[in-house]
Parts: C-alpha cells; structure tokens; sequence
C-alpha cells in the first residue's frame, strides 16, 4: 500500500512542483474547501461541506458562477489597460457621499496598475471628478444611453460597475442586457453581471439561496382571501400583509388572527390583485457583514455591524455599532460563515454586503439581501476598521489573490485578515425632515436620512454621545438637551419611531420607565438601554453637585468617559450660574485641566495593537491612560477642519474644498492634520493627511486637539458652516486661525454689523429688521410692502424660512415660530420679486481679489442659492451689472481685509443690485467654478492663507468657449408625503453640472443627469399664476409648432385658447372626472408635467400638490418654476438628444 | 457595582490600575493578549490558557452574559472545557449588566464562583502594545497581598489540563484515538458530528496497543518539549501507517516527534483573525488560534513538508508528512472561539481515515 501511495501523493502536493497557475485556479473554483489538499486528491474522498454550484434550466441566472473559467482566461490572455468606471451622479437620499470614496479609491487603485481611467459621473463637486484622478472625465449623465456613446468614442477594454452605487450597478446591467457590453468586447471587472443578476432580482435570489439551504423571509403572493387565509395558516401567525404595487403601504399591515387578516386583506384586496402574505419578524435583530472574495476562492468578512433600531427600520435609518455587541460567538460566526456560504455561491468578486435579521431568542435567521457592490455600510465598515474596501475590491477584479495584497494600515502584514477591532464606532443617519413640506416624520423601511455621522470610542455611552454631537442637529449628547417636543404620547413614540425616538428613549428614562418597558416597547436589546441609562444615572450624579470646583474627579471622569462633553456637565453643575454657557463650559474645561481628566490619542489599527500601525487614524477618548502617538514639537502641522455630516446645504462640496487644502498643504510640505467625522467622505481616508482624527468638530473637541498638535494654525474656511461658526470662538482662546480673521468673519456674519458695514459702504441690501413683537413685524410689512420674508429663530416644526404675500399668511407663519421674543426675534425683510440671483466666489489676499467666478441663477430670486440652476460663466447678465458686482465685491473684500475664499450673492434688477449674503468662507459652488474655469480656487487661498504671495490669475471667465449648467438633484421620491416645490429654504440633496458649447446642451445634459427626461409627445400644463402663464407662452407655443400633445388643466387651458394655443383639458384631481390629470399622470400618458405653483407658499393639500406628488410618485419628470421650466422647453426645442456633444472635460478649452 | 481597587505588574515593573470584578485573590502568571472579539467564555475555558492572565483587547466584555452548565454528549456544551482555565483576565469595560437568551449568569459572578480574579478599567490597548513591544511578559494580578512572579512555562501544565482517565464518547465504526494534552471540548463535538467513536485517553497513555483508527493530538497549554512522554508515544505511532491529526499543541508535538524543533514566539498568536496560507498556493484562510509556541519551519526534517504558513509572519501554520497520512496544523479547525472556515479539515481527516481503515 505504500509503494503505491506515494507518487500519486507526490504528485498532489501542490507546492512540489511549478503548477500551471491556471489548472490551479480552475480547481479552486470549484470547491469550497482546499483546492490543493493533498489529503483529498489522493482519496478522492467528498465529504467536504461543498457548496453545490448546479445550474439550473430557469431563465434567471441561477446557471452558477457566470463561467469563471472562461473569464479568467480572457483576462490573461489580454491585459486590461483601459477601463470606464461609473460613478453615482448627484448626492441623493441612499446613494451619497460614499460614492465619491469608492469611486476614488477604485481610481487609485487602478492606477497604480497603470491601467488608464475614463470616468463617468456628472458629479461636479466630488473629489473623483478632481484632476490626477482618472485619466479622463466625463461629466455626463450615467446613464445606457451616455455609457454607450462613451464606450463608443473611448472603446476601453473593461468596466466597472460596483462603485457608482446602485446607479452604475443599474446602468451596468442595462448595458449588459442590451448586448452592449459585448458588442464593444468591455469586460465586466469585478463580479460578474449574472452575479449582480442573481442578487437584484427577487425571485433569482431567494431560489439561488434555496440551492444551499440558506433561509430567507418566508414571502408568498396570493390573488385572494381564501388563498390568503391558506397561506398565512401555513406561514404561522402573526404574519404582515404587503398589498403588491400601491404606494405608501396602503391595505399593509401586521394581522396576529385571521379575523385581523380578513379585514386587512379584503381592503387590499379592493384596490390591488396581488398582496404578499409574510412571515412576521417583529422585533429581531439587524446584523450586517461585509465580505470580500477573490477569483481564487478566498473569502473573508471586514467587519460586522450590529442595529440599534431592530428590523422594520432601514439600515440606512438606523442607529449602528461595529462591531455587532450582543452576539455571542456561536451567532457571530454562524452568520459570518453564512455569509461566506452566501457569497461563494453567488459568485461575487470584490465585496459586497449582506444583511441578516437574527432571531434575539435563538439562533434562527433569516438573510433580507445581498449588495453585490460597495454600499454606504461598506463605506462605513472601511472607515469603522481602517480597512479599504474599494481599494482592494478594485485590485481583486483585477484578478489579485488577496493574500498577495498588504494591509494598508500596517503595510507589513496580508490584506488577507479579518480586523480586529479594539474600539466601538457607532453612525448615526442625519435626518433634515424639517425642511420638508408635508413630508411623513415616521423612519421604517425605506430611507429618508441625508447623510451620518460616526463615532469611535472605547465603550458604547460614548460613542452614542459623540454622534448624537456630531449628528449636528442642536443636541449635546443623549442628555442635557433643550426639552425636545414630541409629536405623540411618549409610548407611541418609543413603538412608532420618528427621527426623534433616542430623545424619546432618554425622556422615558426620566419618567421613571424600566429597562425592560422601553425593551417592550422598542424591541431595543435591553444591553443599548443599560448602557443609556449608565448616561441618566450619571447625570443624576452630576446634578447633584452644584459647584464645578467640588466635583471629585472620579465623578467627572466616569462623566467624561462616558462621552459627556463640557457642555453637558456645565449645564447640569452650572445649573444656577449666571452667564453664556461659553463662559460655563471654559469653567468646567478649566477644572478639569487642573484634575488631569484630559482625554488620549488613540489609533486605528486593523488588528487591535498585535501590530504596529503606519497610519495615523486617530480618535480621542477619556477611556485609556496614555497617547498612541508621541506628538513631536517639529511636526508645527496645519489643521483643517472638515465639513461635517453631509445634510441639506452642506455636502460633498465642502469635502472637496477641504480635502484640496490639505492637498495644497502637502504639496508645500506642510504637515497635514484633518478632523473630521462623516464616514462616507474622502477627507476622513487616513492617507490624505499626516494625521487623520476622526472625532468631533465641536469647540472642545479642536481645543483638545490643538492644544497637543501645538500647530501652525487651524484652516476654518474649507468645511463649510461648522468650522467657519467655531472661527471667532477659537480666536477668543487664541488659537491661530490661518487667512482671514475670526473678527471679520464675524463682521460678515453678523446680521447687524455686516448691514452696518455695507451702509457704511453705500451697498445697497433689501429692507430688513429683527423685531421681537407681533405689532411691530405687521407695520413693518407695511411699511415696506408684501412679499416679505421671515425668519423667526426657533419654530416647532417645518422649514424656518417663508415668503409671505400679506397680513393673514404673516400670522399664519408667525404662530407656529414657539415663541417670539427679545430672545427669539424674527428677522423680516423685503422680498424682491423678478430680482435675478447672482454668485460670486472668489479668493483674496489681504482685501485683494486674485481670482474670481461670476455665476447666474436660472430661477429668479425666491429660490434658494442651493436649489437654483446655476450658469457659468454668465449668459444673460449685462456686462454693466457685472462691473458693478465687481467693484461692490472689491470693496467688501478690501474693508473685510480678507485672505481667503468667499462668496457674496446678489440680487439684480433693472440694474438695482443688492447684496444679500457674504461668507467668508468657501461655498458650495467652489468645486464648479474651480472645474468649469480649470483654476483651482481652493489651492489658491490655501497658499493665501500660508502667506505666500498668489499671484492674479489671469484667466477669465469671459474668456470660455463653453458653458457650464449646475443643476440640483432632489430626493423628493424617497421623501413621502413632500411637496416638491421650490423655496427659500433648501430641499436639494445633490447637485451635478454639465458642460456643452451652448447654454441648451450644458442644461440639458444636467437636467438628464438629475433624472429628467426628454419628452416624447404629451406635455401637461398647469402654469399658475397670469405672470407665469404669459411668460410661458412663447415656449408653449412652440412646443405645438414642434408637434407636441398638449394637455392642460381648465384655466390654463383657456389662457392658451385665448392666445391661440390648442391643448386638451384634464380635470383637477379632485373634479374625479376623467380624463383627470391624476389618473393621466398614473399611467404615463404624460411624459412631462410643468405645474408652476399659484403662491410662494402654499400649504393645503391642494389640487397642484396632488399633481405635483403624483408626478414625483409615478416618476413623470416636473418643472415647478416658470424660468427653468421655460429655459428648458426652449433647450427641447431648440436640441434633440443625438445632438449632445460626448466631450471629456480635457476636449473643453 | 461594587468595586475594588486592584492592579496589574509586570515582570517590567509597569503597574496598571483598575477595578475589580472578579475573585478577591492575587494572581501570578505568564500575561498573554488575544484580540478577537466575541467568544470570552470559549476562551476563558480553553486549557490552552492553562497559567495565563488573559488581556482580551476588545474593550467591552460581558455583554451577553454566560451561559448555563448544560451538558450534551457527556460534555459542557457552552465551553471548551470544565472549568475556567486562565488564571486571571483583564479588560477594559466590563458590562455589568448582560442581556442574551441564552445566559444564566453574569461574567462577573461566573469568575468569582471560579475563584478567578479579574480586572477592569485598564487600557489595554497601552498593555497590549506593551507586551507587541517587549515579548511576553509575567505578571502578577495583586488584590492586597503581593505575591511573587510565577513562570507557569516551567511546569508541566498539560499534565493539569489532561483528563485522568479513558473516556469514550460516542458510537460508530471509526474509531479515534484523542491524546487529551488539554484538548478543547469543540475538537470531540467535530468528530462527533461526524459520527465517529472518541477515545479519549490522557496525555502519557501508551497507546501503542491500543486498537484505533485514527489518532488526534489536540491542543494544549505550555512549552511542546514539557511533553515528552505524549512525543516518544507518537514516535512509535509515526512507524505505523494509521492516519495523525494534529492540532495546535498537537501540531507542536508531531513537528517534534518527527524531528523537529520548537520556539518561543515573541508574543505568540492569539485571535480570531489569523490568515494562513496553504504553501505555494493563493489559497489563504483565515483562521482561530491560541498558541506562544511554534514549530521552527527550518527543522522539518526531509520526510515533512512545510503545509501552511501565516501570511503575515510566515511562521509555521502546519505540517504534512510527504508520504504517510500525517498532518497537522497550529490553527484551531475546531474555532470556538472563532471562524469556522477550516473545519472541513475534520472531513478530510474522517475521509483518510476510513480510507486507510478499508
């Protein structure tokens, strides 16, 4: 027996002779377990828990592993030295800023292979679209129709699809179904299509998991109630019943009885055919693993992920921590080797993610879904473990093994491990619902939240009171909050959440309610709500001392500790002091200095301190006893305070800005440090600066901070509003602000001085006042004629802004502002209608301009700055206005003394112009001006603000052969219930912008890029007031020249015949007459809707609201305000689709 | 809670300050960190830890509580072994109050009942990195009354950890002979999944008469060369043809046995995370392991094969002989605590051994 063993041993050991490296791959593809056991080849035994890769004869893709045979062969045959990548498009509710992270890292990884980059992505304000990113940009809609022409003209050899999110995984499969792909012979790298297929598509899914015996929710359709009655017996009660294809959940519900069921199912039954009969998994929990596979079979999970919030609320929705807390060891790897299981299966290559709900009373599980692409918690698990995902699912599509990778962090050890955490990170989403009409406040199973801030620390209290910090919405933490206004009874808050329901949570506690009643009632793992209550018991504590000076330090310790800010223990020790809480907070930092409680550096490191790590990704926490790092005296950094958690009005943009000031530092060999907290950002990447800390952007938190760098200054005027509002306060403490000063800043920004000092400058600005009574504000009203606009400072709820056109709708808006008082004033001022909007951004260097960007509102003013369509250089504004805009910029720049960026807007009419804002910081639109005019702004005030001597950029704007349209992206689908009109106060959650050799192509092109579509024959009109109507005409009437079908409702319909215009009426959707705009719009007779709104504001639920939501409902493209909606029928008319140009940015000049 | 000032010194004289939470007693021992992340009662009953005071890196420890003493096949089903076998644990945060179904008690009154003693509040990430840097250390958990350094490398620990009589488990035509050096419970639960009879038969049986199958020499505490009746015994079974499987010490033992040489590794590899690649291959898996020493991958003498490495080290992840049915490997394919990824090598086992049976 011996003799005969041992050749064939021999022969199988795999390491003993030079394999053919591709038999080797073969095989290990095609199994589970070790390809090259010695053991096994010679046995040829099959005990092994394979995984059984079958194909079946289904018309999904369930056929196995998309042939990787044939794949990898073409792939060695032929080296890929050109790839397209599709980024995301505009930042919109679910697909946001994380894009931009993925997307870029992608970028830096292939081009370190040397493989050439076309990049796709409207995106103008992302980092990827930056210069010395990709080898070629786009800035063009991601969509098949732009892919192709692009693919067409650049013929690159792959694509790929898994960064852009689910736009680019959307637009990918597209291709792939249309035969394009292949077509032009573009490799798919990365997992393959059938892959992403078989996890798109429900059905494909839930059958290819069945192959493996891995269980999903129980989900059957049913057509009646008998069926129903059936199924649901068979499923077990209690069940939840989805009425198939009606939105917002209509005739849905939890039935635990089958009289319950009869009653909700013969409602559904009343409007739909189809309901969904599922199983009920009230309650469980919501565990997320992220896995990473190569072509070679090897598989690991980055990080797992624990929701706070149970199953119900959107992962996206909810509270997180990383890693999962209430897991035993047997759940933890049960799942993650579910996932692997998973994964294998399907065939991914890269990463993807998975999400599980576990049964919180046994092992049981089910898996929900799987994303075969880089998603925002795969954004999150590479910034919670310091583990680059993009980076390295690029490089594995590229066919690396992932052992032959290195970890980024220790630049010693394999990429091929698992990190292991020795901190706790916990995100949570921002939501800004307030700025929303009518918009539903509940969170549950589809996304509403902007953006999400994440915190890292060493114990959950303080990491939950960092981010509920960081969330930046007012709050101090879990406690020591303003009184928080609920909408509803507190029980119904804790079982219905809302945005709100933590502070729902701490006010139960002070109601004396147990751990175990808000557990009932929330289905929270009663371990987060200890945890929550250590916070109540210590400020408990805390507030029965009443002198700062006679707090033991083992009290203000365990306070820090548990993520306490100063703040917060100010204002429970402090509580009868006079005096600003500034002042307060100073007293306890001041105290706490004095009994050393000071917090330490800790680092991210991958693999909890088993090796030294290369990178300095830094937290702060009072949980430890000594720094990570030494901080030497040399290193004299420059700090740069970042953006935030992106929210309505401050977004990737502002990332941008501050990840090119760090850029511009090192370039001059400054040491870099950045701050900053938002997870889905480039500027939080350890390898963009020297020292990344990713921790808060509060006064405290900068002082710490500052106080052991000791650096050369600290940047304030790159991350937006947060930073530039901590200028003046830190200039107080002395800290080194770099470029303009803090005092000017505060000029600026101060209603009062700044009003003062354009007086003093002879610059006119709109008529305003801060008044504190109701008298006063109706007889300044007057005084100065309606419209006008208020601001009161604190209202319950709803957007703060509102334009108002006389007395009645003054009280109106003036009763929901909480209280109006010498505290809370309101701001009023006259409102310019027909006024034109106009930008400016620029850079000066001791009050001198060195380079500047004018640029024009589509819409007329009335339209906040975010959500206008924006054109630079300007089209339609005279050059008289644009000197005089220059000289009045001139002289603020002078009298500010500034060194740095800024913006100031403008009104314009009949060349009148008024200025109505200055920052002295960088906008929102400095990543445009600075693309469109290829000067790059930030770079500029960077080196302004290090001293150096700019010289005047010589390039002008007057000067460009092209145009560019910025155009804004809304969320209002995801936004239930949100009227999606145009205001004062911003709704926008994205913007893109476009370049053309005209106005038309450049709005176009935009437009198509925020969703719009070209209309193929039916219009819908319903142009509001007599203003609009007229001044819509002249497009109408060329729209019927162009032979489109109009339809109008009755009283524009009659302006139309009265002027000659022929269109169709449709009833009002409450007329329930057909043919009714509703049930047109519903089934898509109409392609494009144009309904301009009667008022600036108007709140019931009218019948052009109805319109306007079904439009956004049933995705029919909308125009709202009558000068974009005129400036695009007039592009329509004058451009057709083919006729825009496919131009890389380069090919502008 | 009720807490107690108490602190940790190392053989460096560094002194960490924490709570109590554990026995009232002091504790002298060899200082070893594992960073995974869940898994503390797996790991607080592993007999590899024989001696050890255990630093878990994670920072927030006793979450999900204990679970009960409930015995399935003649064995404690929620851990590795009988009792808690470090002699001490320091961590971080301790949650004193614990939530999960499956938990009877808390982490706290479990390590007082065991008379362990145990310490929190200590920043162990400074500890760890202490010990990264400096190599292994002996300390000393000091509750009162100091007491004086103790190397538990010195003694033969296996020989505490080791059961003291043959026992059987399970029914089945295979049968397999486990040589408990301080084997985890998870190593008999695989093979009795795969419904095989275990034999489980102390560490200094001669079992050259014995009647078997296969062999298995699973894991354990201490210094390989401590063992050297468990060599000599396994000397006499590589003559033979019947199948070995090693397993963490057993991979030490065999690698001796054969004509090998064992180390010291600096700090050792503890944790859930361990990537080992399968030599000359791509193949790489990511593994659980407990051990401070290792097999020296310069020593194997021609007859063995180097079969796995760690991909971050390139220490010895296992061996195999180049023509006898002999393999074994330092990871834990068992896992608890850990992934479960290189189970199938208990597959592979059963497979060769019904192979050779035939």
């Amino acid at each position: 027996m011996k003799d005969k063993m041992n050749p064939s041993l021999r022969q199988a050991a795999g390491y003993q002779e030079k394999r053919n490296s591709r038999e080797f791959i073969r095989r290990s593809l095609k199994r589970d377990s070790l390809p090259d056991l010695p053991l096994k080849q010679v046995q040829g035994s099959a005990g092994s828990p394979r995984l059984s890769i079958r194909s079946s004869s289904s018309n999904c893709y369930c056929g196995g592993r998309a042939s990787p045979r044939s794949k990898l062969r073409a792939i060695r045959r032929r080296r890929i030295k050109k790839v397209i990548i599709l980024g995301s498009g505009a930042l919109k509710i679910g697909e946001a800023g994380e894009f931009d992270y993925s997307g870029s890292q992608a970028l830096k990884a292939l081009k370190e292979e040397g493989i050439k980059t076309i990049l796709i992505n409207p995106n103008v304000a992302t980092i990827q679209t930056s210069e010395n990113i990709a080898d070629t940009i786009y800035f063009l809609p991601v969509t098949p129709y732009f892919v192709e022409k692009v693919i067409k003209k650049e013929r690159p050899d792959g694509i790929l699809l898994a960064f852009g999110g689910q736009t680019a995984l959307n637009c990918g499969v597209e291709l792939f179904n249309n035969k394009i792909l292949k077509k032009y012979k573009v490799k798919v790298i990365g997992t393959p299509v059938k892959a992403i297929i078989n996890t798109e598509d429900r059905h494909c899914f839930v059958k290819r998991l069945a192959e493996i015996n891995v269980s999903v929710p129980k989900s059957i359709a049913v057509t009646n109630l008998e069926q129903a009655k059936r199924v649901a017996k068979k499923i077990g009660y209690p069940i939840i019943i989805r009425a198939a294809y009606t939105l917002g959940g209509q005739g849905s519900g939890f039935a635990d009885s089958e009289q319950r069921l009869t009653e909700l199912a013969s409602q559904a039954f009343s409007y739909t055919h189809q309901i969904l009969i599922e199983e009920s998994l009230e309650g469980w929990k919501e565990i997320e693993y992220e896995v990473v596979r190569d072509k070679y079979d090897n598989c690991i999970t980055v990080c797992n992920m624990e929701n706070f919030d149970p199953l119900g609320i959107h992962t996206g929705e909810s509270i997180v921590v990383a890693p999962s807390q209430t897991l035993n060891n047997k759940e933890y790897h049960k799942l993650r080797h579910l996932s692997i299981k998973v994964i294998k299966h399907l065939g991914i290559i890269g990463e993807c993610n998975i999400q599980f709900t576990l049964d919180p009373t046994s092992e049981d599980y089910r898996v929900i879904e799987v994303n075969a692409r880089l998603s925002r918690s795969s954004a999150l698990a590479s910034k919670a473990t310091g583990y680059p995902l993009a980076f390295i699912a690029a490089k594995l599509g590229l066919g690396y093994s992932l052992s032959e990778l290195k970890n980024s962090v220790t630049k010693s050890t394999t990429a091929c491990f698992e990190p292991a955490l020795d901190y706790i990170v916990c995100k949570i989403p921002r939501w800004d619902l307030g700025k929303f009409k009518l918009v539903a406040q509940e969170i549950g199973s589809s996304m509403k939240s902007v953006g999400e801030v994440m915190a890292i620390g060493r114990n959950f209290e303080e990491v939950i009171q960092k981010a509920l910090r960081m969330v930046g919405l007012g709050m101090h933490g879990f406690v020591g909050n303003n009184s928080i206004n609920l909408n509803h009874s507190i029980e119904k808050e804790l079982t219905n959440p809302t945005d709100r329901r933590i502070f729902a949570i701490e006010q139960a506690f002070k109601r004396g309610f147990s751990v175990e009643k808000i557990s009932n009632l929330t289905k929270i793992d009663k371990w987060f709500l200890f945890k929550l209550k250590n916070i109540i018991d210590t400020e408990k504590e805390l507030k029965k001392i009443n002198l700062i000076q006679k707090i033991p330090k083992a009290l203000l310790l365990r306070a820090k500790q548990q993520g306490f800010s100063d703040f917060q223990i100010a204002r429970s020790v402090l509580k009868d002091e006079k005096g600003s809480m500034d002042r307060k907070l100073l007293k306890v930092r001041a105290v706490r200095k004095k009994l050393a409680v000071l917090p330490f550096v800790k680092q991210i490191d991958t693999l909890a301190a088993e090796y030294p790590a290369k990178t300095n990704y830094l937290y702060l926490t009072y949980d430890a006893q000594e720094h990570d790092i030494e901080f030497k005296k040399q290193d004299k950094p420059v700090i740069v305070l970042g953006s935030g958690a992106y929210r309505i009005g401050s977004s990737v943009e502002f990332d941008w800005c501050c990840v090119n000031a760090v850029l511009a530092l090192a370039k001059k060999g400054y040491k870099t440090v950045m701050i900053n907290y938002n997870p889905e950002t480039v500027s939080t990447d350890y390898d963009i600066c020297d020292k990344l800390f990713f921790d808060e952007l509060t006064f405290e938190r900068v002082l710490d901070i500052y106080e052991l760098e000791k650096p050369q200054g600290v940047i304030v005027s790159m991350g937006g509003q947060i930073p530039n509002n901590l200028a003046i306060k830190l200039y107080n403490q002395k800290v080194k602000i770099l470029g303009t000063s803090p005092v000017s800043i505060d000029n600026a920004e101060d209603r009062h001085k700044f009003s003062k000092l354009l007086d003093e400058l002879a610059v006119d600005q709109p008529e305003w006042k801060e008044l504190s009574n109701l008298n006063e504000i109706h007889k300044f009203a007057n005084d100065v004629g309606y419209p006008v606009l208020i601001r009161p400072s604190y209202v319950l709820s709803g957007a703060a802004m509102h334009v108002v056109t006389d007395p009645s709708q003054l009280n109106f808006f003036l009763k929901m502002a909480v209280n109006i008082s010498k505290k809370y004033p309101v701001v009023v001022s006259k409102f310019i209608i027909g006024a034109k909007e106009i930008e400016i951004d620029a850079v000066a260097r001791n009050g001198k301009i060195l380079c500047y960007a004018l640029s024009e509102h589509v819409e007329h003013a009335g339209v906040h700055s975010g959500d206008a369509t924006i054109v630079f250089p300007p089209q339609k504004t005279y050059l008289e206005t644009v000197r005089r805009i220059k000289k009045i910029t001139r002289q603020i720049a002078s009298r500010l003394k500034i060194s740095g960026p800024f913006n100031i807007q403008f009104l314009a009419k009949e060349n009148d112009i008024k200025v109505i804002e200055c920052n002295l910081r960088a906008s929102r639109s400095f990543p445009f001006v600075s693309k469109v005019l290829k000067v790059n702004f930030i770079e500029l005030a960077t080196r302004v603000m290090l001293g150096e001597k700019v010289k005047k950029s010589n390039k002008s704007l007057f000067e460009l052969d092209y145009v560019s349209v910025k155009a804004p992206q809304f969320s209002f689908t995801r936004l239930q219930g949100a009227d999606p009109i145009l205001g004062v106060e911003m709704a926008s959650t994205g913007e893109v912008a476009c370049l053309g050799d005209d106005f038309h192509e450049a709005l176009l092109k935009s437009m198509i890029s925020v969703g719009w579509r070209f209309p193929k024959k039916n219009i819908l009109l319903s142009t509001g007031p007599v203003e609009s109507k007229a001044e819509l005409l002249d497009s109408i009437r060329e729209l019927e020249r162009q032979k489109y079908t109009l339809y109008a409702t009755r009283g524009t319909a009659q302006f139309l015949k009265r002027n000659g215009v022929n269109s169709k009426i449709l009833f009002w959707p409450n007329e329930k007459k057909e043919p009714n705009t509703k049930s047109y719009i519903k089934e898509k007779k109409i392609d494009l809707v144009i309904n301009i709104p009667k008022n600036y504001e108007e709140e019931e639920l009218s019948n052009d609201y109805i319109i306007r939501r079904t439009a956004v409902d049933f995705n029919v493209p909308l125009l709202t305000n009558t000068r974009l909606a005129k400036a695009t029928v007039d592009a329509i008319c004058k451009k057709s689709l083919n006729q825009l140009t496919i131009k890389s940015w380069n090919e502008y000049n | 809670m009720a807490s107690k000032k108490i602190q940790l010194t190392l053989e460096d004289s560094t002194v960490f300050t924490g709570q109590s939470f554990g026995a009232k007693k002091s504790v002298a021992g060899e200082m070893v960190f594992n960073t995974g992340m869940v898994g503390y009662p797996e790991s607080l009953t592993d007999p590899s830890y024989q001696g050890q005071i255990l630093i878990l890196t994670y920072p927030l420890i006793g979450n999900y509580g204990v679970p009960s003493n409930a015995i399935e096949h003649g064995l404690a089903k929620n851990f590795e072994s009988n009792r808690i076998q470090i002699a001490g644990l320091i961590i971080a945060g301790y949650s004193s109050e614990y939530h999960h179904w499956n938990a009877t008690k808390s982490l706290a009154d479990w390590l007082k009942k065991s008379n362990i003693p145990a310490i929190q509040g200590i920043d162990t990430r400074a500890l760890t990195k202490r010990l990264r840097e400096k190599g292994t250390m002996l300390g000393k958990i000091i509750y009162q009354d100091d007491i004086e350094l103790m190397d538990p490398n010195k003694y033969n620990l296996v020989e505490k950890v080791s059961t003291k009589k043959k026992t059987i488990y399970g029914k089945g035509s295979i049968k397999i002979l486990l040589v408990d050096t301080g084997a985890k419970f998870n190593i008999i639960r695989c093979l009795l999944k795969r419904n095989v009879k275990v034999v489980r038969v102390p560490w200094d049986y001669d079992f050259s008469r014995e009647k078997y199958d296969g062999l298995l020499i699973g894991n354990g505490p201490g210094d390989p060369k401590m063992c050297k009746k468990t060599i000599a015994n396994l000397k006499g079974a590589l003559i033979k043809n019947k199948p070995i499987f090693g397993i963490c010490l057993g991979n030490q033992l065999l690698g001796l046995a054969g004509g090998g040489d064992t180390y010291k590794l600096k700090y050792g590899h503890r944790s859930q995370n361990q990537p080992c690649l399968l030599v000359g291959t791509k193949r790489c898996f990511i593994t659980s392991q407990n051990h401070g020493f290792a097999v020296n991958n310069k020593s194997l003498q021609k007859d063995w094969d180097l079969w796995f490495i760690n991909a971050n080290d390139n220490s010895c992840e296992g061996i195999k002989h180049k023509t006898k049915p002999f393999f074994s490997v330092q990871f834990h394919p068992e896992a608890s605590a850990g992934p479960v990824d290189t189970e199938f090598l208990f597959n592979d086992f059963i497979e060769l051994v019904k192979k050779y049976k035939k």
